[in-house]
């Protein structure tokens, strides 16, 4: 009779009553077969797929759910493969991760850090789970993947774009697959210039909290890099659902752009306040009043209506890109599903697809074995062009979009236009760089 | 100077969000006795009337147009609504553009039916219950109807815009010898500041001038012999309470435009709603006006970065400083009644 | 026994044992069958339930006896957490001087807001605490972040001083040296019981808090705050001053939720400003009215109920559904899941609300009286039971 056993750190304790109701506690050794969290016995392995399935992020949640069970059934053999067939590494069988089929669980983060680690620990503690992976906000991830480290299983982040999830708060079972709120600024910031030029005066609304600072921080000084002036940075509280006591009095600081450094619903409302008070029309300085939106997604720009045509902002990924991996990935979700996938949606589904391809490669499910295979890892054909997985600080490197709201949309989903690729070698940053700094990646830790 | 009175009119603007939706909870508190924490969620459904008149106005007829592709290479579907084809271009397209204004019409009905409904169905038997039970039973309430609204139309916001009419803004600084581009003002909040002050005049004028409201009056002073007089209160009662939801419900249609609506937007508002009611005082309708406009102009004076660079973070708890205050000096709020809800 | 009679002495030991069993108790399917999903058995959600429920049995002695309606105790549970990882960082690992410590900084958090708040009654009262915890919540989110870390939450870091842990001391929350995530397994006729280090040390704890409620409740204080509630102005008149009675139940309340605050973190090392939220302030006033206010254990059975759907409910999604009615036709089948998955997986908190309109709507005495009525039914066919209620 084999017992699953569950502990951690070489206090491996075991208890079995065997039929008969004789206690045997045996100790393992480290080393043996199940020396880590979790470690499948059977025919299958558990993931978690982690999410938000309330709170104002539910539908970003509900798009990241349909691209993992996709990503399930791929790795399964069902279906079409998706981006199976293009990705470089062919190691995966489509027979489930290692010959195990793949189950998954699924639960609620609520967008809370408490409700989300609540979430991953019944994930590992009571389904078994190998790896946790999802969430649509950075102080989710961060206190997720802190757990994770803690509990001896890999994350695979979901929807995160603070610079702190790969920088201080960076840990070793931790991976993130989306780009950061510097890319975003070392992407922008060239675009900006050709269209709006080097003398401009930004002002800056930034969401107040953690993930907001480190995007203010990214895009000001990549704007002042290039000549740009700050005229002013106000933040704005989370809980804010009407901004029109901050934007009121943009136009009269003489600035001539204005950033937006919210998510979700705080950009959807703070975009469309701007807009309703006519800044788009305004001439400030001689020059047309502009508005950028750093983080853009196509959920949001539904959200905020035909207020984001013709607004800059920048995006982990788009369904109009025409490789062979975006297509492959679009065909299969748009015809499982009626509608193309969000950005949240395939970082998720090539998280899952990276993940059970470094388990192949390791040929483990061991924590530190598949942190291993991830480490330094060169790909290409899941959608964003050669990448690499960097050793340093568990970051993927890849091309970022520069994207625009798109004047005249053709159907629902065609809220976007992609203005720019920005090659990764020009969002490539040094792993001790000073906005990064303070975090170390620990020793793995497989429980 | 001229910052001052850009923030003064952005208070007028969020205060008279605040203040009709205050007026309805006054209007279920000091009727009723009732603590309505679905009042948030009535909020929430009046402006989603908003955006099912416009998903309605928008049911269109299928054609494919093969000349053109849709994202999986299919041939696109082209979909004309259905008020542009019986109606013709201009004038569906023109019904389509003010599906705002024209939900007010749908709406009320609605709303004083689902007011109805409420008491009739749930709060009726919760007269006679504690506060906290009635707390419970409205916030299950709540949550079931956001729950709904989130099934049925998404967690995302459903941008539902203004007339063309009336977008953009006007310059009041021209008008006040400023610069030009110094005080700008958005066509549609101004539309939102009259409304809300017509329909608070109106609701006034409706408790004060009508034989219903002066019974209705009574009855908030002194229940039970406006009962012994032989006046039926639980039908007038019932009535204030659809009502109520009405002044929810139209506070929300007409909100649609300046933030678009999402099916938390209610839970947003319930707490701020319960601190004006109370600064107002409870049972005192002037008193919660009063409250939302007061707290409304704090607010955004607080947001001004002159002051924030006094006091850092005032703007997130400058609402709730101000309660604090005023209910340490003034034990009943601005203008509370003694004895309401204060055991 | 310990100052009880004898029917609270056969009360206390029910409870005891009730909470010992629990890892058997919430675990009552076995594994690889289809209930197996509403097993609640693990670590973490029995801990959840013994910490909320020292949380709202905290609550209680304020809203159950004095009937003061507090909407900020939130921002105790906070300055717990908060205060027990600060101790975790700065002083030891080891789990007692973090406790303590969140007790005492809870306690006097709560002197001061009751101090302040007291000085109001009914509406006016739960207002003043709301807008003070709500106040709480918004700096640790922001201005506070130095302290709290806002957003990400506080944690432990590698680099913290830890002075009195020594260099190899572990690395995780700790009863002097044993660490509260060891867990004992044990498998029987297929099915498995987990035994938590860190769910019998919140247990113990629970336990003990369960006892001092219970002595507050039959003391002569207890009454003097039941006074308070049922007329405070005879109260005045006989020439008693009620404030004191109030803000020592406040402050016993805020020591409470304090301590359920240093659990929460010393079972997860993590701070978040969201435990201050009016949100978290509301739930623990529905758990406590769910289950029964004013009754010893309704608070508990209240914060059991909110915590097990919140979990268990949340994690029931479509191919979870799926494979418990494979067994129907096709078309019968896609109808009765997409059924379901209106109240389970993203739709838990439908259940929710339900379940809060249902309970207090038919059972105005919370589960406690649900539990009750279902006791009568059964000595009514068994006269000869003895009459002892332990559900209070």
């Amino acid at each position: 009779m084999s017992t699953s056993n569950f502990t951690r750190r070489g206090m491996l304790k075991t208890g079995a009553i065997a039929g008969a109701g004789l206690a045997l506690p045996q100790i393992l050794s480290a080393g043996s077969h199940s020396s880590y969290m979790n470690a499948p016995t059977g025919s299958t392995v558990t993931l978690g797929f982690n999410v938000p399935q309330t709170g104002p992020y539910a539908d970003e949640g509900a798009d990241e759910l349909r691209a993992y069970e996709l990503a399930v059934e791929h790795l399964n053999g069902g279906g079409d493969g998706g981006m199976m067939g293009t990705f470089s590494s062919q190691a995966l069988q489509g027979n489930g991760i290692l010959g195990r089929k793949v189950e998954f669980v699924t639960g609620d983060t609520q967008t809370k850090s408490d409700a989300a680690r609540a979430s991953a620990k019944s994930m590992i503690e009571k389904d078994g789970a190998v790896m946790i992976t999802g969430g649509s906000s950075s102080g989710v991830a961060i206190a997720v993947q802190g757990l994770c480290q803690e509990a001896g299983v890999i994350f695979m982040a979901g929807l995160t774009h603070s610079n702190d999830t790969t920088g201080k708060d960076k840990k070793a079972n931790g991976f993130r697959h989306f780009f950061n709120g510097y890319m975003s600024a070392a992407a922008l910031a060239p675009v900006l210039e050709k269209m709006y030029g080097k003398d401009r005066k930004a002002y800056h609304l930034t969401a107040d909290y953690t993930w907001g600072w480190t995007q203010e921080e990214s895009i000001a000084a990549a704007t002042e890099a290039m000549g740009w002036e700050t005229v002013n940075k106000v933040r704005t509280p989370l809980a804010s659902t009407d901004f029109s006591s901050y934007i009121a009095p943009v136009l009269n600081s003489g600035a001539d752009v204005l950033v937006l450094n919210h998510y979700g619903g705080n950009m959807v409302n703070s975009l469309t306040n701007a807009v309703q008070f006519g800044l788009r029309d305004k001439i400030v300085n001689g020059k047309n009043f502009e508005i950028v939106v750093p983080l853009y997604s196509r959920l949001m720009a539904k959200g905020a209506g035909e207020n984001v045509k013709g607004i800059f902002g920048s995006t982990n990924w788009h369904w109009s890109l025409t490789d062979a991996g975006s297509k492959a990935f679009v065909k299969s979700f748009g015809t499982k599903y009626g509608f193309p996938p969000s950005q949240a949606a395939h970082t998720v589904y090539c998280q899952t697809l990276l993940y059970a391809d470094a388990c192949e490669r390791a040929g483990s499910h061991n924590p530190c074995a598949v942190g291993e295979a991830l480490e330094g890892f060169e790909f290409d054909g899941l959608g964003n062009g050669k990448t690499l997985y960097r050793a340093e600080d568990h970051q993927c490197f890849k091309d970022v979009l520069v994207v625009k709201g798109k004047e005249n949309p053709e159907n629902e989903f065609d809220l976007l236009e992609i203005v720019e690729v920005t090659p990764a070698a020009q969002v490539t940053y040094a792993p001790d760089h000073p906005m990064f700094a303070g975090g170390e990646l620990g020793a793995c830790n497989a429980g | 100077m001229d910052v001052i009175i850009l923030q003064l009119l952005n208070g007028l603007d969020k205060g008279s969000a605040y203040a009709l939706i205050a007026l309805g909870l006054t209007l279920i508190f000091g009727t009723l006795g009732v603590v309505n924490f679905a009042h948030g969620a009535l909020f929430m459904i009046g402006a989603f009337c908003a955006v099912t008149l416009q998903k309605v106005l928008n049911i269109s007829s299928e054609a494919i147009d093969p000349t053109k592709t849709d994202f999986l290479g299919n041939p696109l579907v082209v979909k004309t609504p259905y008020v542009v084809n019986w109606f013709g271009p201009e004038t569906g397209a023109l019904i389509i553009d003010w599906s705002v204004p024209l939900a007010l019409l749908v709406a009320v009905p609605i709303m004083i039916l689902v007011g109805f409904i409420m008491e009739r169905g749930l709060i009726k038997h919760f007269y006679h219950r504690p506060h906290a039970d009635q707390i419970l039973v409205t916030f299950g309430l709540a949550i079931v109807m956001q729950e709904l609204i989130k099934q049925g139309f998404g967690a995302n916001a459903i941008p539902t815009g203004a007339p063309d009419a009336f977008k953009g803004s006007y310059d009041f600084g021209n008008l006040l010898g400023f610069d030009p581009n110094v005080i700008i003002y958005p066509y549609w909040r101004m539309i939102y500041f009259a409304f809300s002050a017509i329909v608070i005049g109106a609701v006034f004028a409706f408790l004060r001038f009508t034989t219903f409201g002066m019974v209705v009056r009574a009855g908030m002073a002194d229940r039970e012999t406006v009962g012994l007089l032989g006046i039926n209160i639980d039908k007038r009662f019932t009535i204030m309470f659809g009502i109520a939801a009405a002044v929810a419900g139209i506070a929300g249609v007409m909100y649609a435009p300046i933030n678009s609506p999402n099916y938390h937007m209610g839970m947003d508002f319930l707490v701020l709603s319960f601190v004006v009611v109370v600064v107002g005082g409870m049972g005192s309708l002037p008193g919660a006006v009063l409250a939302g406009f007061m707290l409304g102009i704090l607010e955004s004076f607080a947001s001004m970065n002159e002051v924030k660079n006094i006091f850092p973070g005032i703007d997130q708890i400058i609402i709730y400083l101000t309660a604090i205050i005023i209910l340490l000096v003034r034990p009943r709020g601005l203008m509370g009644k003694r004895g309401v809800m204060e055991d | 026994m310990l100052g009880l009679n004898k029917r609270d002495t056969s009360f206390l030991i029910i409870v005891i044992l009730l909470t010992m069993f629990t890892p058997f108790l919430m675990q009552p399917f076995s594994e690889g069958s289809a209930m197996a999903q509403f097993n609640g058995g693990y670590p973490d959600l029995m801990a959840k339930v013994a910490i909320f429920g020292i949380f709202a049995m905290g609550f209680n002695i304020l809203f159950g006896l004095t009937g003061y309606l507090s909407f900020g105790h939130a921002a105790f549970l906070g300055v717990g957490s908060y205060s027990a990882v600060w101790m975790f960082k700065l002083l030891t690992l080891n789990v007692f001087p973090a406790i303590i410590l969140s007790v005492i900084v809870a306690g006097l958090f709560s002197l001061l807001i009751g101090y302040i708040s007291l000085r109001r009654s009914g509406i006016y009262f739960s207002i003043l605490t709301l807008a003070m915890a709500e106040m709480s919540y918004r700096l640790a989110y922001s201005v506070f972040t130095p302290l709290t870390n806002g957003e990400t939450g506080l944690q432990l870091r590698p680099g913290d001083p830890r002075i009195l842990d020594a260099a190899d001391a572990s690395r995780y929350p700790n009863l002097f040296g044993l660490e509260l995530s060891t867990s004992y397994k044990l498998e029987v006729l297929n099915h498995v019981f987990t035994f938590n280090v860190g769910f019998y040390f919140c247990a113990v704890i629970a336990i003990i808090a369960f006892y001092l409620t219970l002595r507050i409740f039959r003391s002569p204080f207890g009454m003097m705050l039941r006074a308070v509630k049922s007329n405070q102005n005879r109260m005045s008149f006989t020439g008693l001053n009620p404030r004191p009675y109030t803000l020592a139940a406040f402050v016993i309340s805020g020591m409470y939720a304090g301590l359920a605050g240093g659990l929460l973190a010393v079972m997860d090392p993590l701070a978040g400003a969201e435990r201050m939220q009016w949100t978290v302030g509301g739930e623990v006033v529905i758990m406590t009215i769910l289950g029964g206010a004013g009754t010893l254990l309704g608070p508990v059975l209240g914060a059991g109920a909110i915590k097990y759907l919140e979990n268990i409910f949340s994690k029931i999604n479509e191919t979870v559904l799926h494979s418990w009615f494979s067994f129907m036709p096709d078309g019968m089948e896609d109808v009765v899941v997409s059924f379901f998955a209106f109240f389970t997986g993203k739709g838990w908190a439908l259940t929710l609300g339900l379940m809060f309109m249902l309970v207090v709507t038919f059972l105005p005495g919370g589960l406690v009286e649900g539990g009750q009525r279902i006791w009568n039914k059964i000595r009514r066919k068994k006269p000869d039971t003895p009459n002892n209620n332990p559900a209070e």
